[in-house]
Parts: structure tokens; C-alpha cells; sequence
């Protein structure tokens, strides 16, 4: 997903930074959906394939995990995932937990 | 950018955005001769609450500095304290006096609700048609002192609203204004973010102190805070953990270097301009009312799910990037950016817009939750009463 030019219109999630482990839906997304997701730091893009229906402002993981890896989002830790994560997961409450209180 | 607005000249120097004659309780029990007052004189400004009786140490400095830096704000143009009894009242009436801004104080005991209530109004409409002669005069936009905070967030206000709101702070201090920010439980997961923004050890220091003590507070309750902190609101529009919540709303406070590390309520004088940090709850009402104490004038308010908040002291503009929120609730959203979501807009334009909004804001233009008469004046109290 390097350097692969200009994103394609229609976009259907946001990643804040190139590293990150999940992105945000910027549209509700079905179960089996192949979503484009733009970087806003360097406009670079991916496509995911949804495993399950997200609502917008809800997250999609980009990146596979491992049993309790932290998860990152802006560049820096939002929690933890104890079952860990796969490409595509609807990240939430369930399967992200704070490593704070 | 546009630099000069019309705002209203204090007593004591200092620039507000609106011109009240507040009529101040300083306890409940004052509230109903309050209200009174405030029905029988147009134009003022009642401010009931459910405090300041048998408050003692820190919880009664608190509530003393509310109430006084609220009555200082130079929003206000003058101020009728009343209180159940002459001595507590007097303190609050010094306090304000100080600026030079008109004020004058009334006890209940040995009068009774009538005779209080018949005095206070003489003034107050004295007050009020002396402040309605107040004009506008030229002010620049470096002079005021704004205040952030978001409030029902969700994953929007972290993409969209927040680094909006980030724009416009960095815009402000770069004109020589005073921006607060705060909500000290909620830098959990970043708060190291802004202790290395601190200017000097010494405001770092401060700030460490300020967030392990609220921290303390909290993890000594032994309580689950999901639900609470993030809240259920929080968790419907996306976000998950704390620190997920704590890094979108640090976004909102731009790139400036923290200058100082303010108490609850706390007045910025060290003399150096630019973005303080302000000890407060992240409760919506509460952080308000304790940044108008401190001074500021307009508040910038990012929300995602769509919160309705307003102060009755400092106009709240509310910034959205949520599509839905900006839909459904449109009444409430003063500034919508959520084309930043669909990637129609950039920052800097969103930027731009809120600017726009801010500058209108100041020189007159009523926000949305004024408008629609949002006036949420909310105490913090520290511990029980004795």
C-alpha cells in the first residue's frame, strides 16, 4: 500500500497515520464489504474487505494482531486486544480493551 | 486573517464578548429571592444553583473562586449578589469589586425574601440601564481568552472536529490570546502528549501534579469507569477505551506549547500568553462554568453525537464532523465540518470557517445554544459538605 498514488473516490474509512492498527468507517459498511481506506498523513490507501457490518464512526482493524497486542490508533496506544485482531475485525468494546482503567 | 473585533472594555482592562448584569446567589437558599429579582427587571441575567452551604477548606475556596471569577468575567458588565447571610455575601462582592465593575450585595436574614427582594431590584434596574448604554468599541481578537472543550464525542470529533477546533487555537495564541483547555481525567492515555509540551519544568511539574491527584481520585474509587468515562454516548458513536477518547480530544488543542498549569476556576496571571492547561472535570456543564471563572469569554465546543450544551456566561460554539449529528440536530450545530469526513474540504479550510464563526461569534452574532436558551451553570463541588 506504498506509494500507490491518488486514493480512489468513494472512500469508506479514515486511518489517522500510516502504522495504525485500525481505521474509522466515514460511511456505514456491510458484512462482506470491500471498503477503501485513505491515510490522512500522506494520502496513501487500502482496501479491507469487511467481516462485519460497521457503523459509520465505528472501526475496522487494517493491520493482524495477536493475542493481547496493544492497538494502535494515532500513532500511540488506545488499549489492548485480548483475542487479538484480524484484517477486516469490527474493533470495539469486545475485542479492545483500555490498558488504562 | 481578520484581527480586530467589537467587544466591550472592563473596568480592569480586560475584553468580554457580552454585556449581563448577572443576579447572583451566593447559596440555594437564595435562589427563589434571585428569581425574583431577575422576573421583575428585564435584561438580567439570574444564576441559580444548588450550593454553597457548610462548604469548608478546598471545596469552599472552589466554590468562592467560581463565583467570583464567574461575576469578574468580562462578559459581565455588573453583578447583584444576594445570599442568606451578609458575611459570605460580602466576600463574593469584594472579590468582583476589585475588577472596578459595578456590584452590589444583598442578605436575606433579618429582612426576609420581600424586603430583599424589593431592594436588590432597585439596583439591578439601575444596573441594567447603565449597562445597556455600554457600547461595543474595537478589541483584538489576541485580547480575549477562549475556552475548548468537547463533549458527547465519538470517532468524528477525533478525525474531523477536534483537529478543526486544533486550527483555530493555534490561529488564536498565534494572535496573543489566552486559550484553556482541560478535562483532566480525560488526557488519560495521552497525558504525557501534553507534558511535553509544557514551556518550562515548572508548568510540567504543575501539570503532573494537577493530573496524578485527579488520577488518584479516580482509581481510589476501585470503580468500572466504562460507561462513565468513555460514556455510554461515547461508545454508541465508536470510541472504545479511554485513551482512544483522551488522544481525540488532545487533538483539539492544536500545536502550542502548554504555558501554564491552572487550579480549577484559577485566573491566567503569570503574564505569558498562549494555551493553558485548566484542572476540571470532563462533564460538559462543570468545565464550563469553571473556564467562564477563569475568564474566558467564548467557548469552542467539538461534538460528535451531538451534545447540546451552553454556558450562560460564555457563548458555545459547537463544531461537528458527524453527517448524522449535523442532520438530525442541526439546530444545535453552529459550524458543521463534516465534509472534512468525505474529504471535500481541508483542515485548513475547516479551519478557516470556524475562524469565520468565532470573529462573527464575538462581535455579536448569538450561537445556537444561545438561541435556543441553554444556560447550563454547573458548581464542582470537591467533597461533602459538613
Amino acid at each position: 500500500m506504498s506509494d500507490n498514488g491518488a486514493p480512489p473516490r468513494g472512500h469508506k474509512f479514515l486511518v489517522h497515520k500510516r502504522g495504525d492498527h485500525v481505521g474509522v468507517a466515514t460511511s456505514n459498511v456491510e458484512t462482506g464489504e470491500k471498503v477503501i481506506g485513505v491515510y490522512m498523513d500522506d494520502d496513501s490507501w487500502i482496501e479491507v474487505e469487511a467481516k462485519a457490518a460497521i457503523p459509520l464512526g465505528h472501526k475496522i482493524a487494517v493491520e493482524e494482531l495477536g493475542e493481547k497486542d496493544d492497538v494502535i490508533e494515532y500513532g500511540i496506544r488506545i488499549g489492548f486486544a485480548p483475542e487479538g485482531l484480524k484484517v477486516g475485525d469490527y474493533v470495539h468494546t469486545h475485542n479492545l480493551k483500555s490498558a488504562r482503567w | 486573517m481578520e484581527r480586530q473585533v467589537y467587544g466591550y472594555r472592563r473596568e480592569d482592562g480586560r475584553a468580554g464578548v457580552r454585556n449581563h448584569v448577572v443576579i447572583m446567589p451566593v447559596d440555594d437558599i437564595s435562589n427563589a429571592a434571585v428569581e425574583a429579582v431577575a422576573h421583575h427587571v428585564q435584561g438580567t441575567l439570574p444564576l441559580p444553583h444548588a450550593y454553597g452551604r457548610l462548604q469548608y477548606g478546598a471545596d469552599l475556596d472552589l466554590h468562592f473562586r467560581t463565583m467570583i471569577g464567574v461575576g469578574a468575567n468580562p462578559n459581565v458588565a455588573a453583578v447583584v449578589v444576594i445570599g442568606i447571610e451578609d458575611k459570605w455575601t460580602d466576600r463574593i462582592v469584594r472579590g468582583i469589586a476589585a475588577t472596578g465593575k459595578p456590584v452590589a450585595g444583598f442578605s436575606i436574614e433579618g429582612k426576609g425574601d420581600f424586603e430583599t427582594v424589593r431592594q436588590a431590584s432597585w439596583k439591578a434596574k439601575e444596573l441594567v440601564q447603565d449597562a445597556s448604554e455600554r457600547r461595543r468599541e474595537p478589541v483584538d481578537l489576541g485580547e480575549l481568552v477562549v475556552s475548548i472543550k468537547c463533549g458527547e464525542s465519538d470517532t468524528t470529533t477525533g478525525l474531523g472536529s477536534c483537529p478543526t477546533v486544533g486550527v483555530a487555537v493555534d490561529d488564536l495564541v498565534d494572535a496573543g490570546a489566552n486559550v484553556y483547555f482541560g478535562e483532566t481525567p480525560e488526557l488519560t492515555g495521552g497525558e504525557h502528549l501534553v507534558a511535553d509540551r509544557c514551556a518550562t519544568p515548572e508548568v510540567r511539574e504543575r501539570f503532573n501534579e494537577l493530573y496524578r491527584g485527579y488520577l488518584a481520585e479516580i482509581e481510589g474509587s476501585g470503580a468500572d469507569l466504562l460507561g462513565s468515562q468513555p460514556t455510554e454516548g461515547n461508545i454508541a458513536g465508536g470510541l472504545s477505551t479511554i485513551e482512544e477518547k483522551a488522544l481525540g480530544n488532545i487533538e483539539k488543542t492544536g500545536t502550542k506549547p502548554v504555558v501554564g498549569a491552572l487550579a480549577a476556576a484559577e485566573t491566567a496571571s503569570n503574564g505569558a500568553r498562549g494555551l493553558y492547561f485548566m484542572d476540571s472535570s470532563s462533564a460538559a456543564a462543570e468545565h464550563i462554568t469553571l473556564m467562564a471563572a477563569g475568564g474566558a469569554v467564548l467557548h469552542l465546543f467539538p461534538t460528535g453525537q451531538g451534545n447540546v450544551i451552553g454556558n450562560p456566561i460564555e457563548p458555545v460554539i459547537k463544531i461537528t464532523a458527524n453527517p448524522n449529528t449535523a442532520a438530525t440536530m442541526a439546530e444545535h450545530v453552529d459550524v458543521d465540518v463534516s465534509r472534512l469526513l468525505s474529504r471535500e474540504i481541508t483542515q485548513r479550510q475547516a479551519g478557516d470557517m470556524l475562524m469565520d464563526n468565532i470573529i462573527r461569534t464575538a462581535n455579536g452574532r448569538r450561537t445556537c445554544a444561545e438561541a435556543l436558551g441553554h444556560r447550563e451553570f454547573s458548581l464542582t463541588r470537591l467533597y461533602r459538605s459538613a
